[in-house]
């Protein structure tokens, strides 16, 4: 009987889906990197079948699984597969001045909406009732939509402060259509209502996807008879348990860029650096701090509409292998096109008729692919888009930066071979082992995260207790997430008091993460429970 | 010059406005929406110059009191303004001939806009400020010598309250606290006065200003920053980093500096703002390069986005700019009023432009 101790990440990437096996001692073991599928489960399929013949691969091995995917975003952009949302606010007679999903698109708000109402209630920053809450209307309105609706998304005013509304309309919703699904705001997003509101009507649209995939996975493994845990990554670069993932498929939306960041910090034991993660099309530059992506301060825009969610913080710019080059020699035209998962057809050195990035690197020497004689006539144009890509990719490096002084970059992707080895303001150039599946390595590492995002109100004893409060409620989440009570640790605090009041108040952001619990033992083990 | 406020223009004063916060005021991101929304539903709202308007109308300067992310959260019910209107002719026994803005800078600049469309009176083009500060007599109505009663005062269930004092003082903290117990915001008018007296008693001009500065940065060709820095005749201060936040909060305010670091071409520089909800003073070297009540504004060196002092953040890309402030806060009445003394700095105040020519 072989060892259970192999766990197997997969990252679907806009181009080319990835997959490892790494063993307990973290050793890749195996990878895979195979073009995406227009419905996205054929190309996780064919990286799992690939990944498991290849050498050094013992699928006998694998207990745990982590799946990285723009799934929700395509789902999102594409109006695909998305469920029909009851959308309820509670916050009248406040926040009528802006309805639910004012400023989607139409179509969206169409294929995602039943029908939408605010009702009486909410919560105000001091945790007082705004107005008593107005279950009846919650009835109604179900009474009349409820039965078009696959989910129910309910939001409160100020529920990060208290949830206790959007739970008593949680409770008259089963009653009303019994096991439906509900997404509930305080569980979803921070302050600011709008942004917290639409994310929640997202995530309500988007269970349905998540399953899809979860299910298209399954049967890709069971084909292999495995039946390992399976986790999602999420925005920040840690793992969720497959039924959190399950009920907040949204908080997924935004893994890929993360999971590279993460993977460069474990293949170069790292854990502050820059990181350029060159892909097919384009190239995320990041910033790898204390172990995680340093945060936007900004709220992402997911198919043009605002949510609050935290992203990694990338200037990210259209520079990638399969880059279109065009133009001539004393002026090149750098993309913004690319030939993408065509590389290996398209691309000059692969015998085909379009200049691309890749071409550029074996014109300058930087990479020996295919056949460098097929470049003929374009050299010199190639060469100086080389120069020019340097200076896009030197300019992005210094936008992302905080701080003068050079530092060192960490290349990752299956594009950087297009990164020089000296770059204005980089110190030196690090290339990892299997720098080509830092995604899927940065999935399979299995670091497991809880937040906290909420206004407290210091009391005598003020922000210690307030901030001891913020933090064993964010360790307490990452342990409900599944990681492993031992490991859990304090990654970010942050601090914003509230203005223009006389009373005190402070927002307080904390995150907690360790790595996943029981990942070495024998995988009998239970999937950790979601919060 | 009465003009209709369409979609596009209510865009553009948005970013105007926030541009004009001098870093407070709250966002305008929710304002705008609420105009966007107030004029889908009830029609577009006519924006008026004072000399369109009778002598002996009243005009309404209206706006909300309290903290800007209680805003965020509970966003206003929308007929505040139909009730602070409601009350202040019947307490007055005059008809409300336009809605004003207090203040243009920030969330502020657009509330007006939302409560007009639904009452279905126009909105003057001025304001009682020219940008965000943060204490309800910082106006130039208080400066002209108007009275700031009655004061009106609502929130979003209808609750009202009207109320008078003997300064605009009284008027802060009584309007204040019982923002709070109103939950954190409340909209209120007060210094109500004619068009008369408004001629000389508000700062004009404001609303167009702003939408001007806001089709500058959405229309910009090049650079939205230069654009801007051309259309206001702004001063800018550095083009740099942010390298250093520092913030706290003491009695309901908050108070801090922010360290920019020069680059590109301003590189080796370091600028020294300090804060207090608004960005109240630049110092490079231990010189003031620019004070209250001039504006100064932190934007972001691409998009000219305005970055309020509480979104303020380490490793930002910003351009800091000096605009020269109205006349009004320039004599000795807007210097006590809100000069540098006004927020606890032993200097004097010296306008933005004699700094910018000392320094070249």
């Amino acid at each position: 009987m072989p060892s259970l101790d192999c766990r197997l990440g997969i990252d679907v990437g806009g181009t080319n889906t990835d997959a490892v096996i790494l063993d307990s001692a973290d050793r890749v073991l195996a990878k895979a990197k195979v073009a995406c599928t227009p419905d996205i489960t054929g190309g996780i399929t064919e990286a799992i079948d690939t990944v498991l013949r290849a050498p050094g691969a013992d699928p006998r091995r694998i207990t745990h699984v982590m799946l990285g995917t723009t799934h929700a975003t395509n789902a999102v952009l594409e109006r695909r597969m998305l469920r029909r949302v009851a959308v309820i606010r509670v916050g009248a007679p406040a926040t009528l001045a802006v309805r639910p999903m004012f400023g989607w698109p139409n179509d969206l708000a169409s294929a995602v909406c039943v029908a939408a109402t605010i009702v009486d209630g909410g919560i105000e920053f001091d945790g007082r009732d705004l107005v008593p809450f107005d279950g009846d209307a919650v009835a109604r309105f179900l009474g009349e939509v409820g039965g078009a609706a696959d989910g129910v998304a309910i939001t409160s005013v100020f529920a990060p402060v208290s949830p206790r509304h959007e739970l008593l309309a949680a409770e008259i919703v089963k009653r009303e259509l019994g096991e439906v699904h509900v997404s509930l705001s305080h569980e979803i997003g921070s302050v600011g209502l709008l942004e917290r509101e639409n994310a929640t009507i997202l995530n309500a649209a988007l269970v349905g996807v998540a399953g899809d995939v979860a299910s298209a996975m399954e049967a890709a493994l069971a084909a292999h008879e495995l039946r390992p845990v399976t986790f999602f990554a999420q925005n920040d670069g840690t793992l969720m348990a497959l039924d959190h993932a399950l009920r907040y498929p949204v908080l997924t939306i935004g893994s890929g860029p993360a999971n590279s960041i993460r993977g460069a910090a474990f293949l170069t034991g790292t854990a502050d650096s820059l990181v350029a993660d060159v892909g097919g099309t384009s190239t995320d530059v990041g910033v790898l701090a204390n172990g995680f992506p340093r945060e936007s301060s900004q709220g992402v825009e997911i198919g043009g509409i605002r949510t609050n969610f935290r992203m990694p913080d990338l200037v990210t710019i259209a520079l990638g292998g399969g880059t279109v080059v065009a133009g001539d020699p004393a002026a090149p035209v750098i993309g913004p096109q690319s030939v993408g998962f065509r590389l290996r057809n398209e691309a000059l050195v692969f015998g085909g008729q379009t200049p691309t990035l890749t071409d550029s690197a074996v014109a300058s020497g930087r990479a020996s692919l295919g056949d460098p004689g097929l470049i003929g006539r374009h050299r010199s144009l190639l060469q100086s888009a080389a120069r020019r890509a340097d200076e896009m990719l030197a300019d992005a490096i210094d936008r992302v930066k905080t701080a003068k002084g050079d530092r060192a970059l960490i290349a990752v992707g299956g594009g950087s071979i297009l990164v020089p080895d000296d770059l204005p303001g980089i110190s030196e150039v690090i290339r990892p082992e299997h720098f080509d599946a830092a995604n899927a390595v940065g999935a399979a590492i299995a670091s497991v995260s809880g937040q906290v995002d909420r206004i407290f109100h210091p009391g005598a004893d003020g922000r210690k207790a307030a901030l001891a409060e913020a933090s064993d409620e964010a360790v307490q989440n990452a342990i409900a997430a599944g990681a492993d009570p031992a490991a859990v640790q304090i990654v970010e605090i942050e601090e914003i008091p509230l203005a223009y009041l006389t009373t005190p108040a402070v927002r307080i952001r904390v995150k907690a993460a360790g790595a996943l619990g029981g990942l070495h033992e024998r995988h009998s083990q239970p999937a950790p429970a979601g919060s | 010059m009465a003009r209709l406020l369409d979609p596009d223009s209510l865009r553009a004063l948005a970013r105007g406005c926030a541009i004009l916060g001098a870093g407070g005021g709250g966002d305008t991101r929710i304002g705008l929406l609420e105009a966007l929304q107030a004029t889908e539903d009830y029609g577009p709202v006519t924006l008026v110059g004072l000399d369109e308007l009778a002598d002996d109308e009243l005009i309404m300067p209206c706006g909300m009191i309290g903290a800007p992310t209680v805003h965020i959260e509970k966003i206003e019910n929308g007929s505040e303004g139909i009730r602070l209107r409601q009350h202040l002719e019947d307490v007055t026994g005059y008809k409300v001939a336009a809605l004003m803005s207090a203040e243009i800078g920030g969330s502020n600049g657009l509330n007006p806009i939302v409560w007009a469309a639904r009452i279905g009176l126009p909105v003057v083009d001025a304001d009682g400020m020219g940008r965000a500060f943060p204490l309800v007599p910082q106006v130039s109505m208080h400066l002209a010598g108007i009275n700031p009663n009655p004061c009106v005062m609502t929130d979003e269930r209808g609750n009202v309250i009207v109320f008078r004092t003997i300064s605009g003082d009284w008027t802060e903290r009584l309007a204040r606290a019982a923002a709070v117990e109103f939950g954190g915001a409340a909209a209120s008018t007060e210094y109500t006065l004619t068009v008369a007296q408004a001629r000389e008693a508000t700062v004009l001009g404001t609303v167009s200003l702003a939408i001007r500065i806001g089709l500058a940065v959405s229309t910009a060709q090049r650079s939205p920053v230069a654009e801007l820095i051309a259309e206001v005749g702004a001063f800018r201060l550095v083009t740099g980093k942010i390298s250093d936040v520092e913030r706290r909060t003491t009695k309901g305010f908050v108070r801090g500096s922010v360290v920019i670091e020069g680059i590109g071409e301003d590189s080796g520089r370091l600028l020294r703002l300090e804060l207090q909800n608004e960005n109240l003073v630049a110092l490079e070297q231990g010189r003031v390069a620019a004070s209250v009540p001039d504006l100064i504004s932190v934007l972001d060196s691409e998009t000219a986005e305005a970055i309020a002092t509480e979104r303020v953040r380490y490793g930002q890309r910003v351009t800091v700019i000096a605009m020269p402030c109205d006349p009004v806060w320039r004599t000795d009445r807007g210097l006590q009023a809100a000069g540098p003394r006004a927020f606890g700095y032993d200097f004097d105040y010296v306008p933005v432009e004699e700094l910018a020519s000392a320094v070249t």
